[in-house]
């Protein structure tokens, strides 16, 4: 249970500087902070004490083995948050060409 | 126990990346979680993952730096510092409350109940035909999950070149 817990308080590190922060980069920093935490808690509700990893081995029973189907959809994740946090990261590049500017509070201007 | 301890790592890791104020310092300390995150799956029977989390890790971390080498920004503090950050720490508090109560519904931590992979795990090697399980199920049982990642990616390399792109319609003369 305190592992759980350890990883809701890494969620919420995660959040504070979503939601509290005003530089962009620092927006995108608590992003990916948020996404690790999310795949550390896949990955930790399908742990079974004392298991192995889910790959068989020629003349061993398969017994005892960790959950295979959140690693399976886990696998997915981290690398869908990979082209999110890239595309993120190009329009923040994007605003700095334009406003000069990572200050959320200060790009207010229209641009035509 | 050594989980606590990497979890405890992550947690402090995060907290220096999100306070620290230049941002290159910054973004290192984020990839010092996710490599905390790589060495959790390692602990945690995941060894698929944690190559990967480590691969997608450095090219973040290429592309962060890329992002903040050169621009800095100095923050300031203005005048509803106290107010917004009052707010911010309720809302995380309102939110841990409902989480706690979420995490008594949640099955025992050790003990997964296992109800779809068990049928993956007895069928891998006749029906999937490779040995290691987790490669099975993306490419064999749930494959459309990989179209739908691959898909992803390719929309996410559209969206990227359509934001970068030098030259508007409008601005040609």
């Amino acid at each position: 249970m305190s592992l759980y817990f350890l990883c809701f308080m890494l969620f919420c590190v995660g959040l504070y500087c979503l939601v509290r922060k005003r530089n962009i980069i620092k927006i995108v920093i608590g992003l990916g902070i948020i996404e690790y935490s999310l795949n550390l808690f896949f990955i930790l509700l399908g742990y079974r004490t004392q298991g192995r990893a889910p790959i068989l081995i020629s003349e061993q029973e398969l017994i005892n083995t960790v959950d295979p189907l959140p690693q399976a959809m886990v696998l997915t994740t981290i690398v869908v948050g990979l082209a999110v946090m890239v595309t993120v990261v190009s329009l923040a590049l994007r605003v700095y060409e334009k406003y000069g500017t990572f200050d959320i509070t200060k790009i207010r201007r229209l641009k035509g | 126990m050594e989980l606590h301890l990497i979890l405890i790592f992550m947690i402090c890791a995060s907290i220096m990346a999100v306070e620290i104020k230049d941002l290159i310092s910054s973004v290192i300390a984020l990839s010092a979680v996710g490599l905390g995150l790589c060495l959790a799956f390692l602990v945690l029977k995941a060894p698929n993952l944690a190559i990967t989390q480590l691969v997608v890790e450095i090219l973040l971390v290429i592309v962060l730096i890329r992002a903040t080498i050169k621009k800095d920004l100095p923050l300031v503090r203005d005048g509803r510092w106290l107010f917004n950050t009052v707010s911010t720490l309720l809302f995380i508090g309102i939110f841990l409350t409902f989480g706690y109560f979420a995490l008594k519904e949640l099955p025992n931590f050790g003990q997964p109940t296992m109800l779809v992979s068990r049928e993956y795990l007895a069928n891998s090697l006749t029906q999937g035909g490779l040995a290691n399980i987790v490669t099975a199920i993306t490419l064999n049982f749930r494959r459309f999950d990989a179209l739908a990642e691959a898909s992803v990616l390719f929309t996410a390399v559209i969206a990227v070149l359509a934001i970068t792109r030098k030259t508007g319609k409008a601005h040609d003369k």
